[in-house]
């Protein structure tokens, strides 16, 4: 184990875990501000790396394609917000459940009607298809630390919005008391709506910026939202600093956990998870 | 009160025996695709047991379980392991093996969940479902990934006498419908006795049980173990049923799809995740049988049954039951 193999698996563990807090972040806002448990989240997820697929194609341009996902997503997101999971508020958690469950069916099975069953590829951007060497058999791919870029600015940028600004505030303030945000005046539909399609847009950027780097299939976004199931318990439900952190720390484990224990690497996040939570029984952050 | 009334009731039973009289009047209706459905209605009532046996957690103790699923596949998997490779196992033997090493493991599993509660309860059950789900993947002591099959159902025998051939569809069939309306009454004295009175309080409020006096923990951790050895016997017969097990009975795919009969069905009910586990099973079936794009149809049934039943299937025929006494709005 030489330093410069090392160094590769910290950043891939470092990107990893930037792009899982992406995602994260967003199914922790909507948990913590409207109580529900999004189970299609990973179908955002999913949707945008279809959508970077197809965009890509149209316009012949990934980062059009990228930047056009974002919106896309976030519409998309708003909709199913105010047909579907705004008629649920006021109902049991796991209707909500249910519900969304019923959407990851739905999404799969579009998905797979519209670009078939396939693993589907899409190329690294012109620009950013090269390397950089390190030593005379390591290199790192260029594509990866500009994702990992992205995602750094994103993240930081949410935690000015988070905490400097109005808006930042309703949302922080709804995370901690719903009941009272409302009855400050503030109009909850819109804030959950906004949330919500934010969530979507987040988790859907996330989608289309990995799928060069990940194989495009109906059902890859369970995996991720199992994943990012254990990034939100491990930081506190809610939390979005938690979220950050358990996102590098199941990053960095699921990477490390792959390298020096091929056997079990599946088990080393589950087990991260069961101490975290034996250790802490409601997160880091709670 | 989630107990039904007597129209409800009678009205229960009567699909019970159409149920059980399934073997007399499958063949004339179904001609040659009988076996198949009978195969096919034995599996659904399997997967009823395991609805059944979530929903003491879910609806009654309010324990929402994401890895109630790895109890099943682990009971299934204690056949495997419990079988000799060239003749039948003993039933009497394998079955109460079995049994004893999945409680024991939803002991130990119970012991550590049962700290949390809320989503982490959901997240921590998940996450050790999970690790069951790779440690029969990973590991070669089953097959890893492939599956492990049982050449020889069960032997079901007393004094060398054979009581029962398993190989028998038929009779399978009759087994499983006795476990499952074992189960379903077994089930309901449990809830009717002082520790179900307790464990249902639980549910609607914890602290208050707390405040009275009791020990939430050990009640929750006594129905966590009953819930999960009943799964096991499910799983046991589901592995008995295909002589075939694989990792993927202990997923979080198939935790989650047992959870959706039992909401669907109406949590709490004790029969609506029966109900809920025969609607979905034969949606399902339907659906496939005319579109390979059988997820779409699924997942709008899915959403359409909670916008239209807030408490499921179950909380509807509760509602129909109270209508025909007259004490109910």
């Amino acid at each position: 184990m030489d330093f410069w193999f090392f160094l590769i698996q910290v950043l891939n563990g470092v990107q990893y875990g930037l792009l899982l807090f992406l995602v994260a972040s967003g199914l922790t806002l909507i948990f913590g501000i409207m109580g529900i448990i999004n189970l299609a989240h990973g179908a955002f997820y999913m949707l945008g790396a279809y959508l970077a697929y197809w965009l890509a194609a149209v316009t012949g341009s990934l980062t059009a394609a990228v930047v056009l996902s974002l919106p896309l997503a976030g519409a998309i997101g708003y909709a199913i917000e105010a047909l579907l999971v705004r008629t649920l508020y006021r109902r049991d958690h796991l209707d909500q459940v249910l519900l969304t469950y019923g959407l990851i069916l739905i999404f799969d099975e579009a998905t797979r009607m519209t670009w078939g069953s396939d693993v589907l590829g899409v190329a690294v951007p012109q620009a950013l298809n090269w390397s950089i060497r390190l030593t005379d058999t390591l290199s790192y791919p260029v594509y990866r630390l500009v994702l990992s870029a992205v995602c750094a600015v994103l993240a930081v940028a949410m935690a000015l919005v988070l905490g400097r600004t109005r808006f930042g505030m309703w949302v922080r303030a709804g995370a901690s008391n719903r009941d009272m945000v409302a009855a400050l005046g503030i109009d909850v539909k819109l804030l959950f709506g906004v949330v919500f399609a934010i969530g979507a847009a987040l988790a859907g950027l996330a989608g289309a910026m990995s799928a060069p780097i990940t194989s495009v299939a109906p059902g890859m976004g369970d995996s991720v939202l199992i994943l990012c199931f254990v990034v939100v318990v491990i930081g506190g439900v809610g939390s979005i600093k938690g979220a950050f952190l358990g996102a590098m720390l199941i990053g960095l484990a699921d990477t490390f956990g792959k390298v020096f224990v091929p056997d079990f690497a599946s088990f080393t996040v589950y087990g991260v998870m069961a101490a975290v939570l034996l250790w802490k029984p409601r997160g880091l952050f709670s | 009160m989630t107990v039904p009334s007597k129209r409800l009731s009678l009205a229960l039973l009567a699909l019970v025996v159409l149920l059980a009289l399934f073997p007399a009047w499958g063949p004339p209706v179904f001609a040659a695709k009988f076996t198949f459905l009978l195969q096919k209605v034995t599996g659904i009532m399997i997967l009823a047991i395991l609805a059944l046996s979530l929903d003491l957690l879910v609806g009654v103790a309010g324990l929402v379980s994401l890895g109630h699923a790895a109890f099943f596949g682990l009971g299934g998997y204690m056949l495997v392991l419990l079988s000799p490779q060239y003749e039948a196992a003993n039933l009497w033997l394998a079955l109460p093996a079995a049994l004893g090493a999945v409680a024991l493991a939803a002991l130990v599993v119970g012991a550590l969940a049962i700290r949390t509660s809320g989503i982490y309860f959901i997240m921590v059950t998940l996450a050790i479902g999970q690790m069951g789900y790779y440690f029969f993947n990973d590991s070669r002591l089953a097959g890893g990934s492939d599956g492990a099959s049982i050449y020889f159902r069960p032997a079901v025998q007393a004094f060398g006498v054979t009581l029962m051939d398993l190989e028998n569809k038929q009779s399978f069939f009759f087994l499983v419908l006795f476990c499952l309306a074992a189960v379903y009454l077994l089930l309901r004295v449990v809830l009717a006795s002082p520790f179900g009175r307790v464990l249902t309080a639980i549910g609607v409020n914890e602290e208050r049980v707390r405040g009275l006096g009791f020990n939430p923990t050990l009640y929750k951790l006594t129905a966590f173990v009953l819930a999960g050895t009943l799964a096991g016997l499910a799983g046991f017969l589901a592995a008995t049923q295909y002589g075939f097990v694989s990792p993927a009975m202990l997923g979080w795919h198939q935790s989650g799809h047992v959870l959706v009969m039992v909401i669907l069905g109406g949590m709490g009910t004790l029969f609506g995740p029966i109900l809920g586990a025969f609607i979905l099973e034969l949606a399902h079936f339907g659906f496939e049988a005319v579109t390979e794009h059988w997820l779409l149809p699924m997942g709008i049934l899915v959403i359409a049954i909670v916008l239209a039943l807030p408490r499921g299937l179950g909380g509807l025929l509760l509602k129909w039951g109270r209508k025909g006494e007259g004490d109910a709005p």
